[in-house]
Formats: C-alpha cells, sequence, structure tokens
C-alpha cells in the first residue's frame, strides 16, 4: 500500500477510534458528561492521539529508512566487474532506480501487465520505458536489470511488511487506549502530555537545525584554520586575496573587512536611533488618533522594502549626491560608492525597525506612570524624560541592538552602496567593504572547496555570526530585565 | 452606628477653595457625572463616599484636570479653584496640577529609587535651592506619609520593589513633597493596614490645617474618622451633601441612608 494510502487508512482509524473511545467513556458514566474526569471530547482524541501518533511517526522513519537499508543489498548485486570506483556505483545505482520506477510506472499505466514487468528482457526495454516517458540513459545491461528487479521485488515486500506493521501499531494503540478507557482515565491529562510533547518536538528542531548550522560552519572554519594561521586571519591588515590558478599566495586578513562593517553600521545607528526613537516618541504620546493610524502602517510599509531596493537607491541616487555635493568639493574623494552612502541608506532602512520596536516599548509603559507623573504638575516632555524613556530605556537598548546586528549582517546595500574595495581608511567618502560582501564575493564564481580562498568564507561567516549572537545575547538580556520591572 | 467616633466636626472655616458647578463628564456616549454643583471648604477634609462606578474617582480627576489626558473625556460645566475657573484657556493644567496634588486609586510608583520618587515633584518645580534642602524635603514627606521608618536605609533601592501598602505610601509621600494647597485622595488606604492607615488619617488630620483635602473612601467609619464634609454619590449624580456628623446620623435621602446603613454599595 502506499504511503499516502497508509496515512489515510491510519487517520480515517483514528477517527473511528475517537468516536468509539468517545462513545465508551460516555457509557461508564453511565451517559452523564459531569461524572466523567474529562470532557468527553478529550477520551475521543486521546483514543485518536494513540492510534495515529505511534504509527505514523514509524511510517515517517520507515519512509526514511527504508531506502537506505535497500540500496546496499542491491547493490550487492551488481557484479564487480561491472564498475570501477564508488562514482561509476552511484551512476549505476541510480540507473537501477530509474528502471525499477520506469517498471513500477509501466504496470501502473497498464503499459505491461505485472507478470511481464517481471519477464521484462534488456533489449527492447529501454524503448518501452520510453514511451511511457521514462528515459534510460544508456542501453540496459542485463545485470543492470537483474539488480532493478531485485529492488522492486525487495520494495514490494518492505512495503507489504510496512502495511502490516503500521497498521498492527495502529489497532495496538487503539486496544491500548480502549481498554483504559472509562469515566475514571485522565484524558484530559493525556491529551496535554501529547501537546506538550508536540511542543518540544518543534522547539527541539528549531534548535537543532541552529545547532546543525553552526556545526557545519564551525568544520569548514577549522578546514580554513588547517591551511591558513589564525593569527594571520584575525591580525592582519589587508585582505588580498589571489585566486587559484594565477599562482601567489593571499592575505586574508579580517580587519579591513570589520573596519568597514563596523564603520558603516555605526553611521547607520547614528542616522537610524535618533530619527527611529524620535518618531517613535511622537507617535506614541504626541501625535493624534488618526495620525497615528495613518503614519505608523506607513513605517511599517517602509521596513517592508527589499534590501536591494535601498541598495539601488544608494548606487542612484544617495552615491553620486554626496560625492558631487560633499566629497568632491572638499576634496576628500570622488567615489560614488562609499561608507556614507551605504550608511546613510542603511540608516534609513533601520528607522522604521527602531521607531516601531521603540513604539511598542514606549506602549508598554503603563498609563498610570504618565498620570503619577502628570498628577505631580510635569508637563509632557518632562514626563517622557524623566519616566517613560527611563522606564522604557532597557528595552530601547534592547531594540537599538537589535538594529546593530541587523546593520553588521546586512549585504546588499553595502554592494551597491560602499563598493568592495577592502582597506582602512577614515575617510567616510572613501569605498570599503564589510564581511558579509567578501562572503559573497569569495563564493561566486569558480569555486574550489578546498582552498583557503573559499573556504575563508566560513571563517568570516562564523566571526559575523559570533558577533551577532553576542549582541542578541546582551540586547535579550537586557529585554529581560526590562520586563522585571513592573510587577 | 453608634460606635463611630466623630471627630472634631466644626469646619475651620467658611472660605471656600472649590466651587463646582453644573459639572458634566462623558465618557464617550456614557453620561459618568451628572449636574454636578459643590462647594468644597478650605481647610477642611471633604469625603466622597457612594457605591462603585458611581463617578467618585471621575468627578475627583475633574478637579485637578487630570481627565484631560483621557481623551474620550470631556468636561462641561464650572469648576473654580479660589475663585479662578480652572477649565478657563488661560489656566495651564501643569501649573494647576502642582497646586491639586492627587494620590492615586492604585499605588503607581515611578519606576526609580524611592528618593527620586520623592524628589520628582520638588525637583520639576524647582523647590530646593540645594541637595541638603530636598533631602529635608524627602525626609519630611517620607515621615508624614508614615514611611520614614521603614525605608529610611534603603532610599535609594527601587520604590517598585516596596509592598503594596508601602508603595500607597510611597505615592502619598510623592504628593505631599509638591506642597500642593489641594490633596485629592482616591481611597489611598484601600491597601494598608489598620496601623498604616491610622498613620495616614493622622497625616491628613495634619495636612487641614493647611490645606483643603479631598477624600474618596469606601470606608464609612474612615469617612466619618476623618472628614467635616461628606458628599455621597450615586450613578454619577452627587445626591446629598453635608457636614459629616449630619450625613451620618441624620440623611436626608433615601439613598444615603440605604448606601450607609448597609443595603447597597
Ligand atoms: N477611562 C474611562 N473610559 C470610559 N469610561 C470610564 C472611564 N473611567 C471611568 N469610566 C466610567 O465612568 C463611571 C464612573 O467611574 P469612576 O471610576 O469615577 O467610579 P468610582 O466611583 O471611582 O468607582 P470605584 O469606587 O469602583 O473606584 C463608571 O461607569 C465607569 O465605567
Ligand atoms: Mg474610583
Amino acid at each position: 500500500m502506499s504511503p499516502f494510502w497508509l496515512i489515510l487508512l491510519v487517520a480515517a482509524l483514528a477517527l473511528v477510534g475517537a468516536v468509539l473511545g468517545r462513545r465508551k467513556a460516555m457509557a461508564s458514566a453511565g451517559g452523564d458528561a459531569r461524572v466523567l474526569h474529562s470532557l468527553p471530547n478529550y477520551y475521543g482524541a486521546n483514543v485518536a492521539l494513540f492510534v495515529a501518533a505511534p504509527a505514523l511517526l514509524v511510517l515517517a522513519a520507515w519512509m526514511v529508512i527504508q531506502p537506505l537499508a535497500l540500496d546496499g543489498r542491491v547493490s550487492a548485486m551488481i557484479p564487480e566487474t561491472a564498475y570501477e570506483d564508488a562514482g561509476a556505483l552511484n551512476l549505476l545505482m541510480a540507473d537501477v532506480r530509474r528502471i525499477a520506477e520506469g517498471l513500477d510506472l509501466a504496470v501502473e499505466q497498464g503499459a505491461l501487465t505485472a507478470a511481464e514487468a517481471r519477464a521484462a528482457q534488456a533489449e527492447d526495454l529501454r524503448a518501452r520505458l520510453a514511451e511511457i516517458g521514462v528515459a534510460v540513459g544508456a542501453e540496459i545491461d542485463p545485470s543492470t536489470l537483474v539488480a532493478a528487479q531485485g529492488l522492486r521485488m525487495l520494495d514490494a515486500r518492505a512495503d507489504l511488511v510496512r502495511t502490516v506493521v503500521i497498521l498492527a501499531l495502529a489497532a495496538a494503540g487503539f486496544a491500548f487506549t480502549y481498554a483504559r478507557t472509562n469515566a475514571s482515565y485522565r484524558a484530559r491529562n493525556s491529551v496535554e502530555f501529547a501537546i506538550l510533547l508536540l511542543l518540544i518536538g518543534a522547539s527541539t528542531i528549531a534548535i537543532l537545525t541552529t545547532l546543525g548550522i553552526v556545526l557545519s560552519m564551525l568544520f569548514e572554519t577549522l578546514n580554513f584554520f588547517r591551511q591558513y594561521p589564525a593569527s594571520e586571519f584575525f591580525f592582519s591588515l589587508t585582505w588580498d586575496p589571489s585566486f587559484s590558478g594565477r599562482g601567489g599566495a593571499s592575505t586574508l586578513g579580517i580587519l579591513p573587512l570589520l573596519w568597514g562593517t563596523l564603520y558603516i553600521s555605526i553611521i547607520a545607528l547614528i542616522v537610524s536611533v535618533p530619527i527611529g526613537l524620535f518618531s517613535a516618541i511622537y507617535l506614541s504620546e504626541y501625535a493624534g488618533k488618526r495620525f497615528r493610524g495613518f503614519a505608523k502602517p506607513l513605517l511599517e510599509v517602509l521596513a517592508g522594502i527589499p534590501t536591494i531596493v535601498y541598495g539601488l537607491f544608494a548606487l542612484i541616487t544617495v552615491g553620486p549626491l554626496l560625492r558631487d555635493a560633499i566629497a568632491s568639493p572638499l576634496g576628500l574623494g570622488n567615489s560614488a560608492s562609499s561608507v556614507m552612502t551605504a550608511g546613510l541608506v542603511m540608516g534609513i532602512m533601520l528607522i522604521p525597525f527602531v521607531s516601531s520596536l521603540s513604539d511598542d516599548i514606549i506602549n508598554a509603559v503603563p498609563q498610570a506612570m504618565r498620570d503619577g507623573s502628570y498628577g505631580l504638575g510635569a508637563t509632557q516632555s518632562e514626563t517622557i524624560r524623566q519616566v517613560i524613556l527611563p522606564a522604557a530605556l532597557p528595552g530601547i537598548v534592547g531594540a537599538i541592538l537589535l538594529a546593530a546586528s541587523r546593520a553588521i549582517g546586512e549585504t546588499m546595500i553595502v554592494v551597491l552602496g560602499a563598493g568592495a574595495a577592502a582597506k582602512i581608511d577614515v575617510n567616510p567618502f572613501e569605498a570599503m567593504t564589510t564581511v558579509t560582501v567578501k562572503i559573497v564575493s569569495q563564493l561566486t564564481g569558480d569555486t574550489d572547496f578546498s582552498s583557503p580562498e573559499t573556504l575563508v568564507a566560513f571563517a568570516l561567516g562564523l566571526t559575523l555570526f559570533v558577533m551577532t549572537l553576542g549582541l542578541n545575547v546582551l540586547a535579550l538580556y537586557i529585554v529581560r530585565k526590562y520586563r522585571e520591572q513592573y510587577e | 452606628m453608634n460606635d463611630m467616633r466623630f471627630t472634631e466636626r466644626t469646619v475651620a472655616t467658611d472660605e471656600v477653595k472649590i466651587a463646582a458647578k453644573g459639572v458634566q463628564v462623558y465618557y464617550g456616549d456614557t453620561h459618568a457625572i451628572k449636574d454636578v454643583t459643590i462647594d468644597i471648604a478650605d481647610k477642611t477634609v471633604t469625603a466622597f463616599i457612594g457605591p462603585s462606578g458611581c463617578g467618585k474617582s471621575t468627578f475627583l480627576r475633574c478637579i485637578n484636570r487630570m481627565n484631560d489626558t483621557i481623551p474620550s473625556a470631556r468636561v462641561e460645566g464650572d469648576i473654580r479653584i479660589d475663585g479662578e475657573d480652572i477649565y478657563d484657556k488661560r489656566v495651564d493644567p501643569v501649573q494647576l496640577r502642582a497646586k491639586v496634588g492627587m494620590v492615586f486609586q492604585k499605588p503607581n510608583p515611578f519606576p526609580k529609587s524611592i528618593y527620586d520618587n520623592v524628589s520628582y515633584g520638588p525637583k520639576i518645580h524647582g523647590l530646593a535651592r540645594n541637595k541638603a534642602e530636598l533631602d529635608e524635603i524627602v525626609e519630611t514627606s517620607l515621615r508624614r506619609a508614615a514611611l520614614w521608618d521603614e525605608v529610611k536605609d534603603r532610599l535609594g533601592a527601587p520604590g517598585t520593589g516596596l509592598s503594596g501598602g508601602q508603595q500607597q505610601r510611597l505615592c502619598i509621600a510623592r504628593a505631599v513633597a509638591t506642597s500642593p494647597e489641594v490633596l485629592l485622595m482616591d481611597e489611598p488606604c484601600s491597601a494598608l493596614d489598620p496601623i498604616a492607615t491610622d498613620q495616614v488619617e493622622n497625616l491628613i488630620h495634619e495636612l487641614r490645617e493647611r490645606y483643603s483635602v479631598v477624600i474618596v473612601t469606601h470606608s464609612m467609619s474612615q469617612a466619618s474618622r476623618v472628614s467635616q464634609r461628606t458628599a455621597y454619590f450615586h450613578l454619577g449624580e452627587m445626591v446629598e451633601y453635608g457636614d459629616t456628623g449630619d450625613i451620618f446620623t441624620n440623611p436626608k435621602d433615601e439613598r444615603t441612608e440605604n448606601y450607609i446603613t448597609g443595603r447597597i454599595g
């Protein structure tokens, strides 16, 4: 039975189980739901859970494991003379799977009977499979066909076992809970526990994927440090990769990139924090209901603009403007891409981010605080400065740190606004670049995943990750402390 | 009602401090205060009593224009303090509130230190010339609110870390610190134990020598202990107003009588 029908069948069994379980619970209570420990529906849900959950979990695991287990046995059927190395074996196995699937498809569509499929000959099979839309690369070798037939047979047998096991599990789950269902059984607690498991499962997946990402980065980074000295990476003042094939050693110092990253981020924060914070104060404390209802969504739309659009704005408008209006006349350089351009535009991008977070935080300060201050004869701005902002400050700092970690991770605006030249310079009208941009450029084009020039991307990524993680942890810590302030 | 000990009934002066005439308050479409007219005397404690939701807090908030901070609230009518219309365009509500202090129904200390909570008003209004004077104000205010002994060793601790009753006394100290001419107290003792209640009542007695105090209370015995005048509110109307002794011993309106004898509210 195919997994689809199996799932449907288990679901149907669960439904029937739910109805039966509910009925049995009601019967054991003499039809009076008040005598039951839990609401009647909990008994139904409990039976359904025991029927479906183990069966479906085992089915999911089975579907992952079965192909892996069969592969080994089928590849043993192919004579060793038919291939040279592991790569060739993989190709052959792909053919085997294809032919097996093609035969199954042919039977399904009625092009072949089951008996014909079993007895199919290597010679004309390729043509017949092509007729039903399955393309096989080369002429079919008899030994491949034997393996394919073996695979089909094993598959069919495993499918049968699977169906039996799953249905048996569902039945066992039903028998187990149905027998225990009676008026005093704590179905509500049992369902509660199942929900708890579901939630734990979901958060485990979230945590494990994060862990996986970090670990894979960590391994590649270690790989990189085996080929390139860590002290050079962290302390060298030059970034000068030479691409493989052209020869020559490259210098891969992260400092110029970190400098660019921090410089641009700081300019972005200098732009976005005051503007964002003041607009949040205006919106939450002064603005009328109607203006607020119109301005707040507008700001949030600004937050939804893709960063590449901001990048274009930097490239086409802000960059040339800054160059022609400020940099060239003052003799500070004549490049349209500059730290200033990227910083300004990134700052604009962060304004809605800062303002909407701060607005939420300021709104969370209880009205009673304001009343207390007004009641003592304080003006609105005194109240804001002396009561509301101090109360909201930790939360606002948290918002600013979150904005900072976004600035550090930003790529598109930098590529288009600040260029790709890695250097350390104090002149904000010079082109510089950031860690993220270099990660992209090291990984695009022809890459050889064993050379330090490529692997350095992982070390850069991990450094960035540690930096933003640090900022986020700090932000969360501060925000949490802030929560404890009002009862 | 025999066990009530009525304190000095005599109103020290007949000078009117607050004169309200035909006050109406609306919250959107709800008519919360209906045509209230009342003269509140200077150097007197006036109690507002009445069942929950009858508009005591609302009326109290009219006197220092705190209703201005509620967008849906609309106040009509005429309220004068010392003969000056407080809803006049020329009156600055901020200035008014410095003169008319308020203690709220729920304690609302700022998330600052105890010291900063009390010194907040004096600092804003420049009442102290130097740190020593400010320290002095903080100490007397805390003493008057019967809180000094409990907090004198931890003035730097956050005000929000105090117990509910201590927080309420902190708010009283905060209000007293600005030396208002009128003090509005909305159920100041609802979270206090009998000892602290007694101390706050003593404070109210003391304040009466200089200020006019308006207190909202749900405790009949408190009203009779601390006030010289009592006003009974019912469903947004002021039903009866007079000397506390008269209201409690000889109520004229049936609703007042029912309330103070415990049949409603
Ligand atoms: N901010 C508000 N918005 C809308 N309606 C309000 C608001 N505040 C009070 N009201 C309404 O106005 C009426 C009077 O409320 P008020 O708070 O003055 O009662 P109260 O006499 O102080 O009651 P309590 O003794 O319970 O404190 C009530 O019906 C209340 O629902
Ligand atoms: Mg009230």
